[in-house]
């Protein structure tokens, strides 16, 4: 009877322990080799063989298709550079030089990865498309309110995470510091709806 | 007591045993990973255009707008198999998936270096039942080796600006992957 009982609770502690950090390391998006570059975070292993078996099995969860690593290198943000979370009702201002590239976009989705609805149907930029300053610089403005210069609109949503991809780059595995790829600050203003 | 605290210990163990061995088996098991949602739409050897995403739909998760995508389904149970991808004018890029949605190689237009991409993805098996001299006399001609005998080619073609998003998708229309 007692062996039984002992039994049960290995099972259930077992069974609580793992399926419980299996579905923690899933829905917090645990993965190894991640490159950070102030908020924008790429894991560029996740484009190659070499892919770990958590980022496996996030991607295998949520159905998305890794960039492969001779195509391109894809960051996320989901905060600004203070560390808060993106919020679609105030004005965030994306600013700066990008790494080399080809060509980069930037586009706004829901953390689950949709498009965000929004009246003009414009859901990020190439960088073809932005307007920049005499520098060289660009200042992407995403927020709910129309803008002057490059507006990407938020609709308001509560949250969402911006997504800046470059396409044909040298960026990738070996890149580590900073220093080889300045990446555009994300400033919250404060200004809030 | 002490009995009762192994007991948790032994259960401790286990339930990191559980994690591992359901982390390595998720990617096996998921039904609506990236293949599963992308299979219904593609031919088998064949090029199909994935639907441009919207703000209600999207075949999978963060798909980038300024692309258009075709997919191809690919079988090497048969043989190997051809692909051609016509290059448009700004960017275009072919990333190789297996079943298992691992991209286990990528190549854009500059690498390729013509006016098409064009290569032939065999398995490692098929490679090397390759005669020798056809080997040199395809010297020209991209191998790559699939890991898997089935999985995905995913053709992107770059729009600078939306108004050049039909001309990328036109140019994709022409991509094909058949048996040889």
């Amino acid at each position: 009877m007692r062996l039984l009982f002992g039994l049960l609770l290995s099972f259930i502690v077992a069974g609580l322990i793992g399926l419980g950090s299996t579905w923690y390391a899933l829905t917090q998006n645990l993965s190894f080799g991640g490159l950070s570059l102030g908020p924008w975070k790429a894991y560029p292993r996740r484009g190659t063989v070499g892919i770990d078996p958590y980022a496996r099995a996030a991607i295998a969860r949520n159905g998305e298709l890794p960039v492969g690593v001779g195509d391109g290198i894809s960051f996320t943000a989901e905060t600004d550079d203070q560390g808060r979370p993106l919020d679609g009702r105030c004005d965030v201002v994306v600013h700066g030089i990008t790494p080399p590239a080809r060509f980069f976009t930037l586009t706004i989705y829901t953390p689950s990865g949709m498009l965000v609805p929004n009246s003009l149907d414009r859901h990020g930029f190439t960088s073809q498309e932005l307007i920049r300053e005499q520098s060289g610089d660009f200042e992407v403005t995403v927020s709910p309110r129309a803008r002057p210069g490059n507006w990407l609109p938020t609709g308001g949503i509560d949250s969402y995470v911006l997504k800046l991809r470059f396409y044909d780059t040298s960026l990738g595995i070996a890149t580590r510091a900073g220093r080889e790829a300045p990446m555009p600050t994300v400033r919250e203003t404060g200004n809030c709806r | 007591m002490i009995r009762w605290l192994l007991w948790i210990a032994g259960g401790l163990v286990l339930g990191g045993i559980v994690h591992l061995a359901t982390i390595l088996v998720l990617p096996r098991t998921a039904t609506r990973d990236a293949y599963a949602r992308l299979a219904p739409l593609a031919p088998l050897n064949g090029f199909a255009l994935v639907p441009a995403p919207t703000p209600e739909t999207s075949t999978v998760p963060f798909m980038d707008p300024a692309f258009a995508t075709a997919v191809c389904r690919y079988d090497l149970a048969k043989g190997p198999v051809k692909l051609t991808v016509p290059v448009s004018q700004a960017y275009t890029s072919v990333t190789f998936y297996t079943r298992y949605d691992v991209a286990y190689y990528a190549i854009n237009d500059r690498a390729a270096g013509r006016r098409s991409i064009e290569l032939d993805l065999m398995t490692t098996k098929q490679r090397e039942d390759l005669p020798e001299d056809e080997e040199v006399t395809r010297a020209d001609r991209l191998i790559v080796e699939s890991p898997t005998a089935a999985g995905l080619i995913v053709a992107r073609a770059f729009a600078p600006e939306p108004s050049l998003l039909p001309t990328a998708t036109a140019t994709l229309q022409a991509a094909q992957c058949k048996p040889q």
